[in-house]
């Protein structure tokens, strides 16, 4: 059984390699996404794929973190990243492919919690005082955490909730704070618990663009992608209409 | 300026010295009897619980960190138990951190004591007892001192496995300062906010600290041994 099973291996893997050879020079690209980004970068992918024959392979994590890995010589090719001052940065050190920046989505900042009713359509809630914790990222690191604190700011209310305040790493871990309930109600990215238009669940209050500076995610190749033809592909391909509309359903602006 | 000096990284330190402190103490209280028991039954329950015990060497922070998030949360049974005694959800407090901190580093608390009492064997027990000492006293004047250098070895392990503790801070802790925000979290913000300089500091100062415990450890174990016969 062994035998045929190695056998078999070895008469498939050049017809493996000779089909995937055949879908018009498919390459691979290695993409650094921001946490924030994951569900809409996942169909993204998926749709990248089945478009252009390139495969998308992707990580999540904090921009922060990202940052210091390319530094560090990580073998990312795009940076997606939660903000546009770590692109700008990159470029101003020769990490990245200079003018290869663009804004690929701006976000919107929610209040959200997993409880029905608790959140109104005003935020008012946040004069309630009626919630022990109050999440928000981190605002030295989270871009969607320093628009939180610019929103609480505006309100007059910081003073008031910082003592509630928890902070997660990143926007992910903000989110599984509220998600569990461990914080009754926290800020996040409206991605996250926006799909197909609508609230997945739980209340939230949508902040007003207004509230806070616009938090504009940009992109930016790394030196590493530059001759590689699936990572000009897909940066064009996260400009296309067919995306960008995708990449709204999300609850981003653009 | 030396970063040491700042507020921010001073009450990190201070958390992370009370937070080492508290937990190598609940730790001994802890490990004594599972260990005492560990090493002297004959159950066939002895494989599991040993395994259990032994079960934060090997799993990731991350597992043990999200099951105490939605353990300790309000719909969890920890933070159910919690709430019903009056004290709320422990996510997000010290007490959190204690909790999570004792289960990360119960292996090894327990398992050098567990040695320890392995290698007196029955004997100096059973001695004991045909001078009609009663177990209970037995253990206390017999025991403990005779496994005296397992609960050194396990203190010392405790204590700098909790100092070095990261993930399962991450996870529960919500970085408040002076609360919830230690050294290796603090670090790891230093990291993500580009701030080389400080982060290079205090992952210094964590390096020469590890290092110096367990050259110490070492030392100390040497002559023990060279002291025992």
């Amino acid at each position: 059984m062994g035998h045929l099973l190695r056998s078999m291996a070895l008469v498939m893997a050049p017809v493996m390699g000779l089909a995937s050879g055949a879908a018009s020079f498919a390459a691979e690209v290695s993409v650094a996404v921001a946490a924030n980004f994951t569900a809409p970068m996942q169909k993204i992918a998926q749709a990248f794929e089945q478009d252009t024959g390139h495969k998308a392979i992707l990580a999540f994590g904090s921009t922060g973190n990202f940052y210091a890995q390319i530094r560090n010589g990580a073998p990312f090719q795009i940076l997606l990243a939660a903000d546009d001052e770590t692109p700008a940065r990159i470029d101003k050190e020769a990490l990245g492919v200079t003018g290869s920046r663009f804004t690929y989505a701006t976000g919107t900042l929610v209040l959200w919690s997993k409880r029905p009713a608790l959140v109104d359509d005003k935020g008012d809630v946040l004069r309630s005082g009626k919630f022990d914790r109050l999440a928000i990222a981190n605002p030295k690191l989270a871009p969607y955490g320093a628009a939180a604190l610019e929103t609480l700011t505006k309100l007059g209310l910081l003073q008031d909730l910082q003592p509630k305040f928890v902070q997660g790493e990143n926007i992910a871990q903000t989110y599984q704070f509220v998600a569990t309930e461990n914080a009754a109600l926290g800020f996040v990215a409206l991605s996250q618990v926006f799909a197909d238009g609508r609230l997945k669940e739980g209340s939230a209050w949508i902040v007003p663009a207004s509230m806070h500076r616009p938090i504009q995610q940009d992109a930016v190749l790394l030196h590493s992608g530059k001759n590689n033809p699936a990572a000009a592909a897909l940066l064009s391909y996260l400009r296309s209409e067919k995306i960008k509309t995708l990449i709204r359903s999300f609850g981003y602006a653009l | 300026m030396n970063p040491l000096l700042d507020v921010d990284t001073r009450n990190a330190i201070t958390l992370t010295l009370q937070l080492a402190s508290l937990t190598t103490l609940l730790l001994l209280l802890v490990a004594t009897p599972i260990a005492w028991w560990l090493a002297r039954t004959t159950s066939w329950w002895r494989g599991p619980v040993g395994a259990i015990v032994a079960l934060p060497l090997v799993l990731p922070p991350t597992v043990l960190g999200f099951y105490l998030l939605v353990a300790l949360g309000p719909q969890g049974p920890l933070g159910q138990a919690t709430q019903a005694l009056g004290w709320g959800t422990l996510s997000f407090t010290f007490y959190g951190l204690l909790i999570g901190s004792v289960i990360y580093s119960l292996p090894f608390a327990v398992q050098p004591i567990q040695h320890a009492f392995e290698a007196i064997g029955e004997r100096p027990m059973e001695v004991a007892a045909t001078l009609r000492a009663t177990p209970l006293d037995a253990f206390f004047s017999v025991a403990l001192p005779l496994a005296r250098p397992g609960f050194i070895t396990a203190a010392i392990l405790s204590f700098a496995h909790t100092v070095g503790e990261f993930g399962v801070v991450l996870m529960i802790g919500g970085n408040i300062p002076g609360k919830t925000r230690v050294v290796s979290t603090q670090i790891y913000g230093h990291v993500e906010a580009m701030e080389y300089t400080q982060a290079h500091w205090l992952a210094g100062g964590m390096l020469v600290f590890s290092f110096v415990v367990l050259l110490g450890l070492s030392l100390l174990n040497r002559k023990t041994t060279r002291v025992m016969p």
